[in-house]
Formats: C-alpha cells, sequence, structure tokens
C-alpha cells in the first residue's frame, strides 16, 4: 500500500469533476452521446489514467504500458476526455466527437485512436479479450532468434479492464471471468462501475446481479467494494489488488450514474439522452459548484 | 482414384510444424480439440495452448487479447459455432478491430455428416466474406492444408480457414504452390471453366472426365480463396471459355457461386451456373451420400456445365 496525500487526492477529484463539465459540453455541442455512465466512471478513470497506470502517451504502443480496457465503450466522451487531458491527443480534438471525420468515434475505436486499446460498445468483450493479454504478457515475447518459446520473460505490465453494470448481464463476461481464474491471471485486473442503472431502467429490475460481490467471489476472483467516487478509496484498492498476483482481482464501486447533476442522477432516461439548452445550463452551473468546492477544499 | 488422406491429421501435422517455425503461434482450442486435431499442438507445445472450454464467443474473444499483445493466434472450434455463435467477436474485434486471430473453421460444410444439420456449416462462407477485412481461405486437400498454413500464418490480419471433417482425396503433390488469393488452373480447356472449391474440386475433376466423354472440354480452376477473389482469373475464363460453373459445399446463396456471379457481372457477364445446397438444411448420413443427395453429385456439375454451354454466347 502507498501513502496517498490529500493533495494528491483533491487533485485527482478536481480533475475528475473538471472532466465531468467537458464532457457535457461535449455530448451538448454533439447533441449526442451518453452521459450518465460517463460521469459516474469519472473518478476510476481519473484515478487510473493519472495516477495508477504505467504508461507513456507519446508511445501508445509501447510493450510494457499498462494496458486499459475500457468495455463499457458507450461511456467514452469520459474516455476521450481523461485520453486527451493525460496528453494522447490534442485537447481541441474533443469538439470533433461524433462528427465525419473525427478519431473520436461514437463507440471507441482502436484502429483510429492510438492508445484505445479495444473497440467498444457491443458490451461484454472486456473480460475475455483482457484474458487473452493477460496470458500474452504472462508468456511475454519470445526472442527473435529463440526457436521455442520458454526463453521468453514475462511482462510487468498488468490489465485493467473497466466494467459497467449492465454490461454483466452478458454471459460472455461470465465465460472470461472462468477462463482468468483458471489461468490464476493474477496481472488481469477489473473495476466494475455500478452506477446501479442501464438502459431501460434500474439493474434490479431490467436483471437482477445480486450477489455481485459473491458471483465474483466463486467465480475464484479477488473482490473489493468500495465508494467509486471517493478518490482515497479508489487508491488504495488499486494498490491491494495489486498484492494479489495468484488470481485476477475485482473491485466493485459503488457509484451514481449521472454523478454531479441533481436531474440526471440515479435517472436511467439520460443513459444516452443529450441536454437541451435549459438542462446544460443548469448541469453546467451544478457541475462548476462542485468543481468550486474541490478547488477550495483545504 | 486418388489416395484418400484425413484432412484434421494433415491439419494438426501442420498446425505442430508452424509451432516448431513460429514462436508467437499460439493455439486455442473451445474442447473439441481431439475432434479438430489441434491436440497435437497441445501435446507438443504445452505452455503455448489454451482450452477455454465450451464457450466459442470467449474462444474468439480470448484470441483477439493474444493477437493485440503480438501473438498469432490460431481458435480452433467447429464452423458453423464461429460463424453464427462468435459472429459478433469475430465482426468487431477481428474485422473492424483489426486482430490478427486466425479462425481455424474444422468440420466445414456437411463434412461432420452424422452430426447432422445442427452440427453443419453451410452458410459460414457467405457470412465471412460480408465481413471487411476478413480472409477467407478453404483449402481443396492435405497438401493445401500444409501449403497454405503457414501463409495464414504471415498474412496480415483475420483469416477463416474453412476445413474438412474427413478423409479427402489428395489432388496436388509436392509441385502445387499455391498463394492466397491466387487460383490455381489444374486442368486446362475450352468450352466452361469448372471453379471449384474444398472437397468440391475432385468433384469437378470428375466432372470434367464425364463432360470429355461428350465432347465439352471443360477446364478446372481451384478457388482456394474467397475473399479476396482471384477476379482477374475469373475473368479471363469467363472470356476464353464463355461459360462457368461454381461448385461448393455451401448454401447457394452467398457462397463462391454468388462471389463469381458478382466479379462476372460487373466485368465480362457470361452464364454463371451454381452447384451447391439448395437453400434448405440437410440431414443426418453418409458424407458422399449426403453430398449427392443435396445438389452437390458429380452429375450435378456435369448438368450445370451442360446448360452453361447450351446457354452461352
Amino acid at each position: 500500500m502507498h501513502y496517498h496525500s490529500e493533495t494528491l487526492i483533491r487533485e485527482l477529484s478536481a480533475k475528475a469533476q473538471s472532466f465531468r463539465i467537458q464532457v457535457l459540453q461535449m455530448v451538448y455541442n454533439a447533441q449526442t452521446g451518453h452521459l450518465g455512465g460517463a460521469f459516474s466512471v469519472a473518478e476510476i478513470l481519473t484515478a487510473l489514467l493519472f495516477h495508477h497506470l504505467r504508461l507513456d502517451p507519446s508511445r501508445p504502443d509501447w510493450p510494457e504500458r499498462d494496458r486499459l480496457l475500457f468495455s463499457k465503450g458507450h461511456a467514452c466522451a469520459m474516455l476521450y476526455t481523461a485520453m486527451a487531458h493525460r496528453g494522447f491527443f490534442p485537447v481541441e480534438e474533443l469538439r470533433t466527437f461524433r462528427q465525419l471525420d473525427s478519431r473520436l468515434q461514437g463507440h471507441p475505436d482502436r484502429v483510429k485512436l492510438p492508445g484505445v486499446e479495444i473497440c467498444a460498445g457491443p458490451l461484454g468483450h472486456g473480460v475475455a479479450i483482457g484474458v487473452g493479454m493477460a496470458l500474452a504478457l504472462k508468456m511475454g515475447q519470445p526472442k527473435p532468434s529463440a526457436a521455442t518459446a520458454p526463453s521468453a520473460r514475462a511482462s510487468r505490465a498488468r490489465v485493467y479492464v473497466v466494467l459497467g453494470d449492465g454490461e454483466i448481464n452478458a454471459g460472455v463476461v461470465w465465460e472470461g471471468a472462468m477462463t482468468a481464474a483458471k489461468y490464476r491471471l493474477g496481472n488481469l485486473k477489473a473495476i466494475l462501475d455500478y452506477n446501479g442503472v442501464q438502459q431501460t431502467g434500474a439493474v434490479a429490475d431490467v436483471m437482477p446481479m445480486e450477489p455481485v460481490a459473491a458471483k465474483w467471489e466463486s467465480f475464484g476472483w479477488h473482490v473489493q467494494e468500495i465508494d467509486g467516487h471517493n478518490m482515497g478509496e479508489i487508491l488504495n484498492a488499486l494498490d491491494r489488488a495489486d498484492e494479489v498476483h495468484a488470481r485476477p482481482s475485482i473491485i466493485i464501486a459503488h457509484t451514481t450514474k449521472g454523478k454531479g447533476v441533481s436531474f440526471m442522477e440515479y435517472d436511467n432516461r439520460w443513459h444516452g439522452m443529450p441536454p437541451n439548452k435549459e438542462q446544460y445550463e443548469q448541469a453546467m452551473a451544478e457541475l462548476e459548484e462542485g468543481l468550486r468546492a474541490w478547488q477550495s477544499w483545504s | 482414384m486418388a489416395e484418400l488422406v484425413l484432412m484434421r491429421k494433415a491439419y494438426g501435422e501442420a498446425l505442430v510444424q508452424l509451432g516448431h517455425d513460429n514462436p508467437d503461434v499460439v493455439v486455442l482450442s473451445a474442447d473439441v480439440s481431439n475432434s479438430d486435431f489441434s491436440y497435437m499442438f497441445q501435446e507438443a507445445f504445452p505452455d503455448r495452448f489454451f482450452n477455454v472450454g465450451i464457450a466459442e464467443q470467449c474462444l474468439v474473444d480470448v484470441a483477439v487479447g493474444l493477437a493485440y499483445s503480438g501473438k498469432i493466434p490460431f481458435a480452433n472450434t467447429f464452423a458453423f459455432l464461429l460463424a453464427t455463435r462468435a459472429l459478433e467477436m469475430i465482426r468487431t474485434h477481428c474485422c473492424y478491430g483489426e486482430a490478427n486471430v486466425k479462425l481455424m473453421a474444422a468440420y466445414g460444410g456437411i463434412s461432420d455428416s452424422f452430426d447432422g444439420p445442427t452440427h453443419h456449416a453451410i452458410t459460414d462462407i457467405a457470412i465471412m466474406r460480408s465481413l471487411p477485412n476478413m480472409t477467407v481461405v478453404v483449402p481443396s486437400d492435405t497438401v493445401a492444408v500444409a501449403k497454405l498454413l503457414p501463409q495464414v500464418a504471415a498474412w496480415q490480419g483475420a483469416v477463416y480457414f474453412r476445413l474438412n471433417r474427413n478423409e479427402v482425396p489428395v489432388l496436388f503433390d509436392h509441385t502445387y504452390e499455391p498463394t492466397i488469393g491466387k487460383a490455381v488452373d489444374v486442368r486446362p480447356g475450352r468450352d466452361v471453366t469448372l471453379l471449384g472449391t474444398g472437397l468440391m474440386l475432385s468433384r469437378c475433376l470428375e466432372a470434367a472426365e464425364l463432360l470429355a466423354n461428350e465432347g465439352i472440354d471443360a477446364r478446372v480452376v481451384e478457388i482456394h480463396t474467397i475473399k479476396p477473389l482471384d477476379a482477374e482469373t475469373i475473368a479471363r475464363c469467363a472470356r476464353e471459355t464463355g461459360a462457368l460453373v461454381t461448385a461448393e459445399e455451401h448454401n447457394i446463396i452467398g457462397g463462391l457461386g454468388a462471389a463469381v456471379a458478382e466479379v462476372v457481372s460487373d466485368v465480362y457477364p457470361v452464364p454463371v451456373k451454381r452447384v451447391g445446397i439448395p437453400d434448405r438444411f440437410t440431414e443426418t448420413g453418409p458424407y458422399a451420400a449426403l453430398l449427392d443427395r443435396y445438389g452437390m453429385a458429380v452429375t450435378n456439375i456435369v448438368k450445370a456445365a451442360r446448360e452453361a454451354v447450351a446457354i452461352k454466347r
């Protein structure tokens, strides 16, 4: 476990809140996009991209980078915003979100946008693709001259999969979860953005998934449960997951869909709806107030 | 009569050879490795073999992750499961996401004849060739398997490699040098061209013999790559022989016949007769008898050739 200073926690929290503001602008300007699940995952992505992951934005294909598999692809406005501010591409490019000729496709496109590890949008793929990456990293790259593989050295890089809660309705998530446990993939970590709401209603109504933690435990995973908007808890949980070596690990992050905007919170209608002018102005006022609170915190 | 050799065994041997030649090759299975003979690779390279259980969507996604990490994964299961159950994984990641995954489609066509229509793959070529960034290869015999598999490994991008379950006639010898994307002239002829893929190539050769007896000089061409299709060779055959017959172990809709018709209607319209399954599910039974009953008999090719010749300009 590392010590995380209050200053670090405050800075990262303020950053996450500022990304909500940017995402609101993107979706309002484009008049298309997904706000609810982007707002719920803000702190998780900020913690990963700005603190925990070993990466180099100038070398998105660096073999030793940690992999971030953003499996809940519909919330990509937040991914793009965090990536841009981390230096993967110019922040000005965020204006092109969901427009013609943009690298910022409606759902992430790994071919168009370096730094995006997987195409996502159709839900459920992240864990199983992460299994493949984690297996490859464990095997390492064989030396060019070697006729057989064993001379390879395992990579230290880790694979992080960010999942939605509606997403875990999909069977292939659990196929991947079983495979990860079978191969004891300690280098595979998942973070579940458990905001409790999916497209047409509450997760508990659409497809009851509880007990979620017990499900993952019974599939052989190390499980932690945290407040997914509490930066200190996120950073601690990521550190703790690093201490798990012989099995995959998941952090169940309890979050709020639409976090930060009173009339969007817990409301499935804000899964994929852009705001009108009046809604935008009210949402912006609330988000800016939240940001000021972090900036004046002492 | 040509010698008969078990194609899946030839595949297992070719896979092991590939494992020796290229340390990046890894093999995945959805728990049918003793059916498709990928178990031979498992025995030779246990650390490079992964069995994900009976979970074909997971099979493809795990292969995608390996491919994105620099490995060359060969994902093995039955053709119908790849083309139908795991299709979204293939479309989204292998094609759109450009994952360099090799899809080893065992038990292609109706070659798993006794297991019945649930286990037959009669729509897979149509499905796979409609996907951007997909390459579709169908070897005709065991020599073709051995010669084409290393090219599949070296090919940049996803490949659907359709294999036959059974003993198939050996048509080629060591002089056979196929190249992915290039058709192969197998027998010269002037009156009509028989374009065969997979096992149906051997039936095209038999048909050509019968046609010769009635004075029709049939050319035979092997189409081992259905996508990218060798449009140049097909157009040349259309110009030089004026009539084409396609033969495939597949539904008549969307497969080789459709692909050939698309080319000639664009560049040099001539009659195209399609031999295949007449848009229906088949049944359980002996392989050869099933082929004969469901539109893929040698006599079907002969009849199609006669008709094509009769209506050509």
